[in-house]
């Protein structure tokens, strides 16, 4: 990583030492109320029971986590074997969120790279491009994903004017739909990260390495993403995160076989089919799956860090 | 041919759209040689040292590495290597996996390189430091790491571009002792680029002083210091007063020069000029004696303003007859045989013999 540049942040003046406390408190407050409750809620919740029609009856119980992992056979009253329902949508959520990450990725680069290296009398210009679509709600965004992509869509139409394909494809309630969906939904959270962390990188590396007999493509390996690697990271968790919950997509683009984490948990508070000890523990174990991906890269961040000195 | 140059620069030039950065440069620099490129920021020093390591394109003109024209070579096809201002050390590598991935790019074996990389390190003594991280390291020991990397490769030629720049005095003049022993021991040309013109009187074989795009002159740090060929080098390199003169009698190589004032001096020249021309005469601070009395050697006559200690020497600051400021250097050692006169006295300067020199532009 970056190494001794990145370590900011630690306060070592006296200068604010008496204020401190105060001076913190917007940070606590938001932690408080915007994280540690409503995660704490949600923690509760998923131990509670369910009531029909939406709501809980506060009395603990283990039913929403047994419901997710235990297949107890069609009346429930069968011992436990697992449960493979819930554990394959979860696993189709982490390998669409991935693959979404990783096109983000891929198309993130060249265009970060592009636009840190234009004069920077226009890098504003070609961010603000890249911006503007996002400025429309999500929602809408995604419907009209889908008529683009319907069989009668321009898409299609223009795939068969061209003469790729004969017939329109169906490309709606599929997968690969809900892939363009999470892809578009989350580009600029990898584009913005990366450029941030070119537009810092100094390209006289990329010289030295040139002058040292480096190619164009081991420059690229050796020297430039492993100094611009804190951006590529910030922005695979941006995207990673985020399309692992999405409903949005999935719903509107993917229909009923595509189901994702995200509509799982949508359709546990919706309507009064609802089942509200059930989405609090599916979210919690999407909680911790993320907890877990992104402890794991800390500490590997770390170790590498402490190789190095 | 045994002793081909290592860098020839042919009719280059170098134009940012319209502006001209090199106005048609023409150098040849030999095998071992020390060769250093000086002039003020902004004469294109670095745009000529870029253009040799393959950086920027030659608008015009050729470049040949030993006889081989390398113009046209992208930068990781030229065999040399560069010193870069600010160091330009990869910050994720350590000081061993810097010095050694140069080598590892020219095909040798991670374990081969890294062999050598520690020879490099021992050689700019380094080597307890080998697993650093560039930011862990001090201005200084960067400064060699970057030396280190760059020599690791054993390169035809070194460019250095303004290297020791960062460091203060002290480290600087150590370091500028240690290049000179680095080059005569490793015998590769280097090719040093500094504003700092006594860095460049100490260091180099050779130097081109550049202005505007353009050399002004070529030569010995010895030849240029003493015979400039011109107002700027003589203005640039060192120490000097120039005054303005007309010329009033040519009899052989000997000129009679008319000062604003009124006084007359009388120089040798070699240049072709004719009576009438207006011209500058060149004098060195520390070829001029002061006198109380006029020995009619004595040719200039002024009023001692003000002196200043500088450690080695002292400096006077003479207002002249004719009004210029005229400074003379007095070495610390020799006060007996200068002396220092209180301001507020009047002096007679003599010129010690060959000292005036005549500038044609
Ligand atoms: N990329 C560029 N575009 C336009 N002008 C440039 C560029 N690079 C350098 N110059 C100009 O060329 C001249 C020489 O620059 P440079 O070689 O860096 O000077 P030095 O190294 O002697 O200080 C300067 O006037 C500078 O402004
Ligand atoms: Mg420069």
């Amino acid at each position: 990583m970056a190494g001794v540049a990145s370590k900011g942040g630690e306060v070592r003046s006296d200068t604010y030492r008496d204020s401190r406390t105060w001076l913190l408190l917007p940070a606590w407050l938001t932690l408080v109320v915007l994280v540690l409750v409503p995660v704490s809620l949600m923690l509760v919740y998923s131990f509670l029971t369910k009531e029909f029609r939406g709501g809980v009856v506060w009395e603990f119980s283990l039913a929403a986590y047994d419901q997710f992992f235990c297949d107890r056979g069609l009346f429930g009253d069968e011992p436990c074997s697992i449960e493979w329902n819930y554990i394959t949508i979860f696993w189709r959520s982490i390998w669409q969120a991935g693959l979404a990450t990783l096109f983000c990725l891929i198309v993130s680069f060249p265009t970060a790279y592009f636009i840190a290296t234009r004069p920077q009398s226009t890098r504003v210009i070609w961010l603000f491009l890249i911006t503007i679509p996002y400025w429309v709600n999500l929602l809408i965004r995604t419907v009209s994903m889908r008529f683009m992509l319907r069989e009668e869509g321009p898409v299609n139409n223009v795939l068969v004017w061209i003469g790729i394909i004969d017939d329109p494809l169906q490309m709606i309630n599929t997968s690969f739909a809900v892939q363009i969906g999470l892809f578009y939904s989350y580009l600029p959270f990898m584009v913005l990260p990366i450029y941030a962390a070119v537009e810092r990188y100094n390209f006289t590396l990329s010289e030295a390495a040139a002058d040292l007999y480096a190619t164009k493509y081991v420059t690229l390996r050796r020297v430039i993403i492993p100094s611009i690697q804190p951006g590529i990271i910030a922005g695979c968790i941006l995207v990673f995160v985020p399309s692992l919950g999405a409903f949005l997509a999935p719903d509107l683009l993917g229909g009923a076989k595509n189901f994702m984490i995200g509509s799982l948990i949508e359709e546990q508070f919706k309507g009064n089919a609802g089942n509200w000890p059930f989405g609090a523990a599916a979210s919690m174990i999407l909680l911790s799956m993320v907890m877990i991906i992104l402890t794991l890269y800390a500490r590997q961040q770390s170790k590498a860090l402490g190789a190095g000195s | 041919m045994p002793n081909k140059p290592a860098i020839i620069v042919k009719d280059a030039v170098k134009r940012y759209g319209d502006f001209v950065a090199l106005k048609k440069i023409n150098l040849s620099i030999q095998d071992n040689e020390f060769f250093t490129l000086l002039g003020p920021s902004g004469c294109g020093k670095t745009t000529l040292l870029r253009m040799i390591a393959g950086f920027e394109d030659v608008t015009e003109g050729e470049i040949f590495l030993f006889g081989e024209e390398i113009d046209k070579l992208p930068p990781h096809k030229r065999p040399v290597n560069t010193v870069f201002q600010n160091y330009a050390l990869f910050p994720h590598m350590n000081v061993r996996e810097n010095v050694s991935f140069g080598l590892e790019m020219l095909g040798q074996s991670k374990s081969d390189a890294m062999r050598c990389a520690e020879e490099m390190l021992e050689l700019v003594r380094l080597s307890q430091f080998a697993s650093r991280k560039p930011a862990q390291l001090s201005g200084g020991q960067q400064q060699r790491v970057a030396l280190a990397r760059a020599l690791a490769p054993q390169p035809k030629v070194l460019l250095l571009d303004e290297p020791l720049s960062a460091l203060d005095l002290k480290l600087r003049k150590a370091m500028q002792l240690e290049l000179k022993h680095l080059q005569r021991e490793t015998g590769i040309t280097f090719i040093f680029v500094t504003h700092d013109q006594e860095e460049a009187l100490t260091m180099s074989d050779r130097i081109a002083v550049m202005s505007d795009g353009e050399i002004q002159q070529l030569g010995e740090a010895r030849d240029i210091y003493e015979r400039p060929r011109n107002t700027f080098v003589a203005d640039f390199i060192g120490d000097t007063n120039l005054l303005a003169v007309k010329v009033e009698s040519i009899s052989g190589s000997m000129v009679q020069c008319l000062l604003k004032g009124g006084q007359r001096l009388k120089i040798a020249v070699n240049d072709k000029i004719k009576i009438g021309d207006s011209l500058h005469v060149s004098i060195r601070p520390e070829r001029l004696f002061v006198s109380d009395v006029d020995d009619s050697r004595g040719t200039l006559r002024g009023t001692v303003k003000d002196n200043i200690f500088i450690g080695t020497d002292i400096n006077s600051l003479l207002i002249l007859d004719s009004g210029d400021e005229f400074r003379v250097r007095a070495s610390n050692s020799d006060r007996g045989n200068k002396r220092i006169y209180a301001p507020g006295k009047q002096v007679f300067v003599t010129v010690e013999e060959g000292a005036a020199r005549l500038l044609v532009d």
